[in-house]
């Protein structure tokens, strides 16, 4: 071994650089602050990043769905209540496109059939109980709304005689004979212009040979054709009109509700997307405004300690004993009247909201302020509020963010609780709240659950995902609080 | 630990003071507002709102206020939900039925969430502990609303098994079959909520335990790993969860505005909302106070139950600091 070196040709060997003299090689990485820790913590954590993902969704449907909805907040369209989810894409389909299947006696078939809402029959079967019958499973399109009768001005009515001939539509449709007796009392009781034919007391269809039911439409005596407007004195026309036609004519737009209608016919989807922008501006603002109360509190409270701290304790300590329920409920009894039931919310929340953070505040202030570099910044002539501001907070930054993020989504439940018991009552305004649509859709829960079903789903994920995300946060700013839950 | 009692109850006192005053304020400045119950009679509701000092200045409106309460336990009368009954009746009427839900969900819910947490616990960070954690935290996000809608609308409307609402008690009594029914999807509505704070506490606390260095002794004697987890990590992870339990068992007098609002349970939250619908006002200023002593000495008996159970915590001693 010792003589292998020995042997090592002289020419192998070659001088270290002597000019160019070698340093150590720089750092190619940048240094990692703490903001840029934290969000690569955070990225880390699938679920966190999906859930921020999902709201930041959320967040965009609030702000877009009012803009894309052809309807406004409070645009009602009673003819067209409970109408299903509709998405023109789906049609056809049997998911999403406003039909629904029913099973139903052949009465109740028959008037569906009669006035085209019937898209797809399954299957007729006999069913003896309670009375024997012939029933029915088959599509229902609940957007075929049928006949209605409309009174026009002239004015109108000429207007819809010139709609129909510019577009070879059909939208009046011959008047009934309500002479036909058994019908009299039914049209009567109904005031219902879809039962257009013959029926029995018991509102069985009656047939004719080829098994087709027979119109009662009224004929003139004289020309033997059909009657298609009555004139009352008033020069008013009384029609009877294919009303989804009707509908297009006179709105110029097609019923179309993304997530179906409530019971006025409101668009869903609009009320979803105002209620929506409510709920989240509600809870970013008061967590803003909250946050800056309780930073300026707390930072004086712990900056400056002794009897200032004592005193402001003391009130946060009762404040805070003062059920939320209670505050929210006082300030909406007294307020809302004169300021608006939104701005009463806003300030009922802000009025305790502050108090989490300020004591957050307060500990790091408390665990900070005796430190040395806060002590030389003090001996270089650094002002209080220097000290406040640019030495201390910024150590305060991960737990006031954390605190914060998770502050929105309980304002925004609070929010949605009060609006549901209807103690914040917004039927004035023209925004409507998610806690108001759900107690809307409360009573048609059994019938309709489309209308409970999207807010429901839009505020459980929003409280999901906020939540998450909220957790995902506060791991990554203080990865030391990690699993700990608060 | 007397020092700390009284220092507390002090406190306690103080707090109270300070808010009834505030509430009083604000509730007597609202609006004069008569008439309106069955039975009322409007000359006579003048003539009692002048007994009661409604016309004087508010200082001397809270200085009759506090005299009737000390001297006679006198809260006032209710004038809309239920004409000239006291205040106090009017609600205690109601107790019974908001206990009743409440004492069953926490029934449910502590061996639930004690049992699940457990079971976490042990399996941590395995496929059943992911399973229960996705679980709680559904539970803990969605809405109690969202939740008894979604059993109201699976057992009422599609099944038809149970009933949407709590059946009147006074006509079937409280443990008939009918009632009990009733009071199925409330009660779980109310549970859901605590089950996932129970399994969320238990399991945290009860993994720090199980990785502590008692429990390597534990094992080290002798202990099967199921004799040392009950005998030892049980019972001291008991400690921070006891307390939560104490709280619960004294909020349950509050009963929950949006459950007892659905499923129409005649209890405090039900009567909370009606006071303010209807706004009767001393019986609205009656159940708030009683919603804020709950909530001071729930906190005050938490507190206390840490030093009970946990001889090592020594509460109110010196200054950390």
């Amino acid at each position: 071994m010792k003589n292998e070196y020995n042997s090592i040709p002289k020419e192998k060997f070659e001088f270290a650089s002597q000019e160019n003299i070698r340093f150590d090689q720089k750092f190619e990485t940048k240094p990692i602050g703490y903001f840029k820790d934290a969000i690569m913590r955070f990225t880390k954590n699938k679920g966190s990043v999906v859930a921020g993902v999902i709201l930041l969704l959320l967040i965009a449907f609030a702000v877009f769905a009012p803009v894309i909805s052809s309807y406004g907040v409070n645009e009602q369209y009673t003819q067209y209540q409970y109408l299903l989810p509709k998405n023109k894409m789906f049609e056809g389909t049997g998911f999403w496109d406003g039909t629904k299947v029913k099973d139903a006696s052949f009465k109740e078939y028959v008037y569906d059939n009669s006035h085209g809402a019937v898209v797809e029959v399954f299957e007729e079967y006999e069913q003896s109980n309670p009375t024997p019958m012939k029933y029915y499973k088959y599509r229902f399109d609940t957007y075929k709304r049928g006949f209605l009768y409309v009174t026009l001005e002239a004015s109108a009515y000429q207007k819809l005689v010139q709609y129909e001939n510019d577009n070879g539509i059909q939208l009046r449709y011959p008047i009934l004979d309500t002479s036909y007796t058994t019908n009299t009392r039914l049209l009567l009781m109904h005031k219902e212009a879809n039962y257009y034919y013959q029926l029995l007391p018991d509102m069985t269809p009656i047939f004719d040979n080829e098994g087709n039911i027979i119109p009662i439409y009224k004929v003139d005596d004289i020309t033997g054709e059909y009657i298609y407007e009555e004139v009352t004195s008033t020069s008013v026309y009384r029609l009877r009109v294919d009303y989804d036609q009707y509908y297009v004519f006179q709105y110029g737009k097609e019923p179309l509700y993304l997530f179906g209608s409530d019971s006025f016919g409101r668009d869903i989807f609009a009320r979803l997307g105002s209620g929506a922008r409510l709920s989240i501006a509600l809870g970013f603002s008061v967590a803003l405004i909250n946050i800056l109360i309780g930073v300026i509190y707390g930072a004086i409270e712990g900056y400056y300690g002794g009897t200032a701290d004592l005193i402001m304790e003391r009130i946060a300590d009762i404040l805070i004993e003062i059920p939320s329920i209670i505050l929210l409920t006082l300030f909406q009894i007294h307020f809302a009247g004169k300021i608006g039931p939104i701005p009463a919310l806003l300030f009922a929340f802000v009025l305790t909201g502050w108090i989490s953070t300020a004591a957050r505040v307060r500990m790091q202030f408390y665990r900070f302020k005796r430190q040395e570099y806060v002590l030389a910044a003090r001996t270089l002539g650094a002002s209080d509020g220097r000290i406040i501001f640019r030495h201390i907070l910024p150590n305060a930054i991960g737990t006031i963010i954390t605190g914060s993020i998770l502050m929105v989504p309980s304002v925004i439940f609070s929010e949605s609780i009060l609006s549901y018991l209807g103690i914040v009552d917004l039927t004035a305004s023209d925004i409507t709240s998610i806690g108001a649509m759900l107690n809307a859709g409360q009573t048609s829960l059994q019938y309709a659950p489309h209308v409970i079903f999207f807010p429901a789903i839009f505020i459980s994920l929003l409280m999901i995902s906020f939540n998450v995300f909220g957790n995902g946060l506060r791991d990554a700013f203080n990865p030391s609080l990690r699993g700990v839950e608060e | 630990m007397g020092k700390y009692i009284i220092k507390r109850l002090y406190l306690m006192v103080l707090s109270l003071f300070v808010i009834m005053t505030f509430l009083f304020i604000l509730i007597r400045l609202l609006p004069f507002h008569v008439a309106g119950a069955p039975g009322a009679d409007n000359d006579y509701a003048l003539i009692l709102r002048e007994a009661y000092g409604y016309n004087e200045p508010i200082l001397v409106q809270y200085g009759i206020f506090l005299w009737n309460i000390i001297t006679k336990f006198d809260w006032g009368v209710s004038m809309q939900i239920s004409w000239l009954t006291p205040v106090s009746k009017v609600l205690f009427d109601r107790l019974p039925s908001t206990m009743y839900v409440n004492l069953f969900a926490i029934l449910v819910s502590i061996p639930i969430g004690l049992g699940l947490g457990i079971f976490a616990a042990l399996r941590k960070n395995k496929i059943e502990d992911q399973i229960i954690s996705v679980g709680v935290m559904l539970a803990i996000s969605v809405p109690s609303f969202v939740t008894a809608f979604l059993l109201q609308y699976i057992f009422y409307s599609k099944l038809g098994w149970l009933p949407a609402i709590m059946t009147a008690t006074d006509e079937s009594g409280w443990f008939s079959w009918d009632t009990i029914k009733s009071i199925i999807l409330p009660v779980f509505s109310l549970a859901v909520g605590s089950i996932a704070g129970f399994t969320r506490y238990t399991r945290a606390e009860l993994t720090e335990v199980l990785t502590s260095d008692f429990m390597l002794l534990a094992r080290a004697k002798g202990l099967t790993r199921t004799q040392a987890t009950i005998n030892h990590a049980l019972r001291n992870s008991m400690v921070p969860i006891f307390p939560m339990i104490v709280g619960e068992f004294i909020s349950i007098l509050g009963g929950s505005l949006i459950i007892e609002n659905i499923f129409a349970v005649p209890g405090v939250g039900k009567l909370y909302l009606t006071s303010i619908q209807k706004l009767d006002y001393d019986v609205f200023m009656f159940v708030s106070m009683f919603y804020v002593v709950i909530g001071l000495v729930a906190a005050l008996m938490v507190d206390l139950s840490y030093g009970i159970v946990d001889p090592r915590i020594r509460i109110g001693g010196g200054k950390a600091e």
